[in-house]
């Protein structure tokens, strides 16, 4: 039986290819925790990449991966998280 | 590869693609590049074998697509991957091929293509990203464009009436008909699943964001506004009658899943019938394949 | 180049009445073809009627498409499936097929397409002969790309020259076209096919390297590059577009320059090991008849009427029609005092023949609009005529 409050969240790690990006703003939008914000700086292309702004937020939904039209970001599982309970929150 | 597995310093996605070709041709807030992602997700999800898998494009943005995913992939002429795949899956019964490719390549010169293959049930996957305009080549009006959508080719705004593309696949025989916009990126994810698992023709419209020509000649804003705007208007209603599903203007935008039956494919017509006529001379094809 | 035999499951040993269009048909199967797909078309359809019979029974596949465009794209996809396949038309469906030939030679895609010719232009005359496609099968698409195309005078002549065809096409990786005619397509005649075993069929030239290494356009030795098909996990891509050796598109001057020379000098460079013409009376010959398909047997009436006149008169007849003999054609235009060229259309290979004639010697057209086979005294005028 499972107790839901035994569950623990897990953290995602979030890698930006700043130079991919094109500065759409999709994952800055749909961020369910609104990790990200649209940075100031310039990327090589001249458009402003994301930034992640709440890291300890993110709870590796990975919808900013799945959104992304330039494959410039995605997300890997902390570390730390790995020794929780596996799976019953992702499909 | 499993979650735990991730490299830190690649996207999973890279597997799938043909790296040396990024970053790729596609405008800032495209929604094809959304979809291109989603159909990966469904790739892994689904563990296909990816040697059996094809994927085949016309000519449009969208027909870039098999230019930038690492499967075999055929970049066809203008509206003719259909009757390409039709080849390629009747070559070897055991592939799986995908058609991704634009509205107009599908409904517009392809048109005669799609209603045959759907008639046929052609065992295809066809994956049409529908942005109500030939993008590639400036932004004309296409027979997906709405009434009134201004496009280069319809500066007073179009006039003609557009095609329901559900309608017209569940009537010509589609046994899988489904709609979505390119923000619905999980339920894309799963109906491609659903597709690959399916026999028949299965035909999944996704509306995508054209932002630097539908979005601009209309007046709907970027990339983001546009995404937003198609997903707030849609609705879903699984199972609907797809002869409700017309696209007006600024309208409602009736997404789900509307077909799923089950039929026999053109091969499986073809072999039960050849063997009831032709008795032991006929070797059914596809089965024991050469 | 790997030579196999032919299946036996595809091979109607025996002597047969057959007619030029069932021909086609036998010889297709005869060579290993397993997929068709084609759509009616008058004077063709007796070829796809033959396929829809016999094709089921030796394991191969079927299917009338909605229409011509369709057909020649199922074919490009076919043969990158692996499958070695085949259509049929005639004029009309021969210009709907054009770009996608386009795109089979860009693709340098292995198959074959007969085009029983008829009377046009357009529609034109659906159940007669002509010979009006001999300069579209050679520039019928658009763009500089170079095809094979065969020309059979029998309807002996179209079974064996399919199967020629069929191992050219997978020689070069290149379209090839059997270019017969109403006439020979209609005609009921004695076809020898012989045992499977004394067929020679060429193999597909397929690519055994390391997957991550193919590259579908890198030429080989002999300018062809090797073939895989789809499923075997070389993930390749190609297109339409102009392409590098990878297969992706490159958008500029330069590779456009590689692409296309190597498109036609793939052909041009073999032209030799390509062309067969058959010559007759040619060392001592004054005149020069050249024809091909159906008219070459009409011309020989003509010419042994010429011969018992006194005339030196010589012929060559096509085999080969593209590449064109114009090496040799080139060579006799110093020695001879002309050349007749009688063809069933108002003018097309005669305008090959005089190009490369450079001058050296008339190149004398005895056209015919199309609907019947020549007079064979109209050929014989013109020889004489020219002998003066």
């Amino acid at each position: 039986m499972i107790h839901f409050g035994d569950l623990k969240s897990k953290k995602g790690k979030i890698h930006i290819e700043k130079d991919r990006c094109k500065g759409c703003g999709f994952c800055v939008e749909y961020c369910p925790k609104d990790v990200l914000e649209l940075s100031e700086e310039f990327n090589i292309k001249g458009y402003h990449p994301p930034l992640v702004v709440r890291e300890d937020d993110c709870l590796y939904c990975q919808l900013c991966e799945t959104i992304c039209p330039e494959f410039a970001i995605f997300v890997t599982l902390k570390k730390e998280e790995k020794e929780g309970e596996k799976g019953e929150s992702r499909p | 590869m499993k979650e735990e597995d991730r490299l830190e310093e690649r996207n999973p996605i890279e597997d799938l693609l043909r790296m040396d070709r990024i970053p790729h041709i596609w405008c800032p807030g495209c929604g094809i590049g959304t979809v291109v992602t989603s159909f990966a997700e469904a790739l892994r999800k689904s563990k296909i074998d990816l040697d059996k898998v094809a994927i085949l494009s016309g000519i449009g943005c969208t027909g870039r697509v098999a230019g930038y995913i690492k499967l075999d992939s055929i970049h066809t002429t203008h509206g003719r991957a259909i009757p390409v795949a039709t080849g390629l899956k009747l070559a070897n019964p055991d592939l799986k091929v995908v058609v991704f490719s634009g509205d107009g390549d599908i409904a517009g010169i392809g048109g005669n293509h799609f209603i045959h293959a759907a008639r046929r049930n052609m065992d295809l996957i066809i994956i049409c990203v529908n942005n109500f305009n030939y993008a590639m080549t400036g932004g004309q009006v296409a027979p997906t464009t709405p009434i009134g959508g201004n496009a280069s080719t319809a500066p007073y705004g179009n006039f003609e009436y557009p095609f329901s593309l559900p309608y017209l696949a569940e009537a010509c025989g589609a046994t899988y008909v489904a709609r979505w916009t390119a923000l619905h990126l999980r339920r894309v994810t799963k109906s491609i699943q659903e597709a690959f698992k399916k026999r028949g023709f299965s035909f999944i419209e996704v509306i995508t964001p054209c932002v630097t020509l539908y979005a601009r000649r209309n007046r709907l804003g970027d990339g983001l506004n546009l995404l937003k705007y198609y997903y707030e208007k849609s609705e879903i209603q699984h199972g609907a009658d797809t002869r409700t599903l017309d696209i007006s203007y600024q309208g409602k935008l009736i997404v789900g899943k509307f077909v799923d039956k089950e039929k026999p494919t053109f091969l499986d017509c073809m072999n039960e019938h050849l063997a009831k006529v032709l008795g032991d001379k006929y070797q059914l094809y596809g089965v024991n394949n050469e | 180049m790997k030579k196999v035999k032919a299946d036996p499951k595809g091979v109607l040993t025996g002597s047969h009445y057959l007619d030029g269009d069932y021909a086609l048909a036998e010889g297709a199967l005869a060579a290993g073809c397993r997929f068709f797909a084609g759509y009616p078309i008058t004077p063709s359809t007796e070829t796809a009627e033959r396929f829809s019979e016999r094709i089921p029974m030796v394991g191969g596949v079927f299917i009338q498409m909605e229409d011509e465009l369709a057909s020649i794209a199922a074919l490009i996809g076919a043969a990158w499936g692996g499958k070695k396949s085949m259509t049929v038309t005639s004029g009309p469906g021969f210009s709907l097929m054009m770009e996608n030939i386009g795109l089979a030679c860009m693709l340098e895609t292995p198959l074959v397409i007969a085009n029983v010719q008829r009377g046009g232009p357009s529609t034109g005359l659906p159940t007669l002969t002509g010979q009006q496609d001999m300069m579209q099968v050679k520039w019928g698409s658009h763009g500089d790309y170079k095809i094979i195309a065969l020309s059979p005078d029998s309807p002996q002549e179209c079974f064996d020259l399919t199967i020629e065809a069929f191992n050219l096409s997978e020689i070069y990786r290149v379209p090839t076209f059997v270019m017969t005619d109403e006439c020979v397509g209609h005609m009921h005649e004695k076809v020898v096919i012989p045992p499977a075993e004394e067929i020679e069929l060429v193999e597909r030239k397929w690519y055994s390297g390391p997957k991550n290494e193919y590259l579908p356009f890198k030429p080989d030795k002999d300018m062809v590059p090797f073939m895989v098909k789809v499923g075997d996990g070389y993930h390749f891509h190609i297109t339409g577009l102009t392409h590098d050796e990878h297969g992706y598109p490159v958008i500029n001057a330069e590779c456009q320059d590689v692409c296309v020379r190597h498109l036609n000098d793939k052909i041009t460079n073999n032209a030799d090991k390509i062309i067969r013409i058959e010559e007759d009376q040619i060392d001592t010959a004054e005149i020069v008849v050249i024809s091909y398909g159906i008219t070459s047997r009409v011309t020989t009436r003509a010419v042994r009427k010429a011969r018992e006149a006194g005339i030196k008169v010589g012929t060559i007849r096509l085999i080969t029609v593209w590449p064109f003999p114009e090496k040799r054609i080139k060579e006799l235009a110093k020695k001879v005092k002309a050349f007749v060229v009688p063809e069933i259309n108002y003018g097309q290979v005669v305008h090959e023949v005089e190009r490369s004639a450079a001058g050296q010697a008339p190149a004398i057209l005895v056209p015919h609009c199309g609907g019947w086979v020549h007079d064979p005294d109209d050929i014989l005028k013109a020889i004489k005529e020219a002998a003066k």
